[in-house]
């Protein structure tokens, strides 16, 4: 537009100066859109570095307090203000353990079906069902866990469980207690069943990259459609299963309003897995609002800053995993 | 061996026989493993909808959330929900589609661009309670009080990672001759890629906004300490606000049946919604792919 007037003078020196303007205006242009871009991308890298220095400084006060000692007490006590950090730990881990027990077998049992024996009209439907599960958002699990799921626990597995192991060595304390319901095992069986979609969507993906000259070469040499799976489809993309299993399980680890609503939020260590705990998560979400004093706050911040680190490895392990199949693939 | 024993490879033959056996054992197993997961999907589905229907009514969309012991609707949530939503997608919406575009076209194989893709994915999949720990340091402590805006910007940091991962995803899908056609037009890069790049990826980037929304609005641990919660009607982003999914939290933790009844009407809708979203963000990337 500003240069409409060299136009109509038609000298070759305005023509020069008119192209040199607008190369101009479009270098600026390029230059300033190319660092929007990029600044844009570093602010991805400043949130991660952001959301750790918060916690960082968030929770400096109750590692100063508590020094090492934070990571190996079990006391929590808002009252004399001690606290520690090793009931919620255990919880999350232990809740974590529970869920990938069942979720792995039961998910790549899923995937197989779908690749190996599943008739290709419900291939899609089935898949795209598990995947939409994966979407439910997590509050829908939680509200499901305590009215529907913990009571039927109550009323059926968990007597169960008592009865049959009681008297049993070392099972008799592992599920030990009266049937609460909710507690350690019915939170690791709701996280059982908000990791599935996820180990199942992503090991399916996987397997899909066995080329299938390989697999046909198998059936070819007389292999049973379970010795494919066994010798040829899980050797070749061990890998990725791995880094999806571990993508799972750092979904777990962080997961918060599913178990909160059905963990019993207790503070201590018990053998038994019937009876009430909690996670880091599930704590933060429970009393953050209601913390009074500093202490309290900055020891909830420190809950998250461990869970944070203990996330951050276990995707970190599995993205690795993943890029490695990749690149592979890529090849 | 074989030579000796000419019925080695009959189909009869016992050590077949077992193999045979034992695939049918596995593969029946896998069977039972898809049904036992969707069996899952039905029983959450069914109950949602048995439970839910009934508090359906125009109160639930139309009358605030009721003190214990009234009737009362979903109002405020709803509308709470849907403000810190658009305001937290309205953010983190050009930040990711921008990160995207600097990894997809700019530093497609430099060092910045593999460090920031690795970094994205960890927080596609990070706690997002941490992320509520992280607003309540930043802007809640600093303007002294919840707010919405505070739960906006918790979800805005929950959009970006959703976004960046499906536009470089959806621009690297777009043949390279349509940027080489372009550029050999005269075209600066910048305009190759607004116009040529995301015209082309276009179906695929709203797949992945729709995506995001379907994501935030489920979110319920960050909102819990940035945006708390406010049992009245309130569109100011100073204060406190409402959101669907921390009034079902609040209402079905609580002892009154009338809260939990509410709780799962509001269940119900939060699932439609994020299913609606997610199956048109499906057909939308479907038909793009034809």
């Amino acid at each position: 537009m500003t240069d409409a007037p060299f136009e109509t003078a038609a000298s070759f020196a305005g023509l020069d100066a008119a192209r040199a303007g607008r190369l101009r205006s479009f270098r600026i242009r390029d230059g300033l859109f190319r660092n929007l871009t990029l600044a844009s991308a570093l602010l991805v890298l400043a949130i991660l570095g952001g959301v750790i220095l918060a916690l960082i400084i968030g929770s400096s006060l109750a590692f100063e307090t508590f020094g090492f000692g934070f990571f190996v007490t079990e006391s929590w006590n808002p009252v004399t203000e001690k606290f520690g950090a090793l009931s919620p730990i255990y919880g999350t881990l232990v809740t974590s353990l529970i869920a990938m027990l069942i979720a792995v077998p039961v998910g790549l049992g899923i995937a197989i079906f779908l690749t190996e024996l599943c008739p290709p009209v419900f291939r899609r439907p089935i898949g795209v069902a598990i995947e939409l599960l994966a979407g439910i958002p997590s509050i829908i699990y939680g509200i499901w866990g305590l009215f529907v799921f913990a009571p039927m626990l109550q009323s059926t597995v968990q007597p169960f469980l008592i009865g049959t192991f009681g008297h049993v060595p070392v099972l008799s304390t592992l599920f030990a207690g009266p049937p609460y319901g909710i507690g350690i095992l019915t939170a690791g069986l709701i996280l059982a069943i908000m990791v599935l979609p996820f180990v199942t969507s992503i090991s399916r993906d996987v397997f899909e990259t066995v080329p299938v000259v390989l697999k046909e070469a198998a059936y070819g040499v007389g292999c049973t459609r379970w010795e494919v799976v066994r010798r040829i489809v899980i050797p070749y993309t061990r890998v990725g299963v791995v880094g999806g299993v571990m993508l799972g399980l750092g979904r777990a680890l962080g997961e918060t309003m599913a178990v909160t609503f059905v963990i019993g939020n207790a503070h201590r260590i018990s053998g038994s897995v019937l009876a009430p705990g909690t996670t880091i998560s599930a704590s933060i979400a429970n009393e953050f609002t209601e913390a009074v004093g500093d202490l309290y706050t900055s020891s909830l911040i420190a809950l998250g800053l461990i869970l944070f680190i203990i996330t951050f490895f276990v995707l970190a392990i599995a993205r690795l995993m993943l890029m490695r199949l990749e690149s592979r693939a890529g090849a | 061996m074989s030579l000796m024993e000419p019925h080695a490879h009959s189909a009869d033959h016992p050590l077949y026989r077992r193999r045979r056996r034992k695939s049918a054992i596995m593969m029946t197993l896998s069977l039972a493993a898809a049904l036992f997961g969707i069996a899952w999907l039905v029983a959450i589905l069914a109950t949602l909808l048995f439970k839910g229907v009934g508090g359906l009514s125009l109160a639930a969309f139309t009358e605030n959330t009721p003190p214990p012991g009234s009737e009362g609707g979903l109002l405020n949530a709803i509308v709470g929900s849907l403000i810190m939503t658009a305001i937290g997608v309205a953010i983190g919406t050009p930040v990711g589609i921008l990160a995207g575009t600097y990894m997809a076209e700019y530093g497609k194989h430099n060092r910045l661009s593999t460090v920031v893709r690795f970094i994205n994915d960890i927080l596609l999949s990070a706690p997002s309670i941490v992320v509520g720990l992280f607003v309540y340091e930043v802007v809640v402590v600093k303007m002294g009080h919840f707010s919405g805006i505070a739960g906006a910007l918790a979800l805005a940091i929950i959009v970006v990672p959703v976004v960046v991962r499906t536009t470089e995803d959806m621009l690297n899908l777009v043949p390279h001759q349509l940027r080489e056609a372009a550029s050999a037009l005269g075209l600066p890069r910048s305009t190759v890629i607004q116009r040529i790049a995301y015209k082309a990826a276009q179906a695929g980037i709203i797949t992945g906004v729709l995506l995001a929304i379907a994501r935030v609005s489920g979110e319920t641990a960050p909102l819990l300490f940035t945006a708390l919660n406010n049992q009245f009607w309130s569109s100011n982003l100073n204060a406190p606000m409402a959101s669907l999914p921390v009034v079902i939290f609040q209402f079905a933790l609580s002892p009154y049946t009338d809260w939990q009844q509410l709780a799962w009407t509001g269940a119900l809708i939060v699932t439609f919604a994020v299913l609606a979203l997610s199956i048109a963000a499906r057909i939308l990337a479907a038909r793009s792919g034809k």
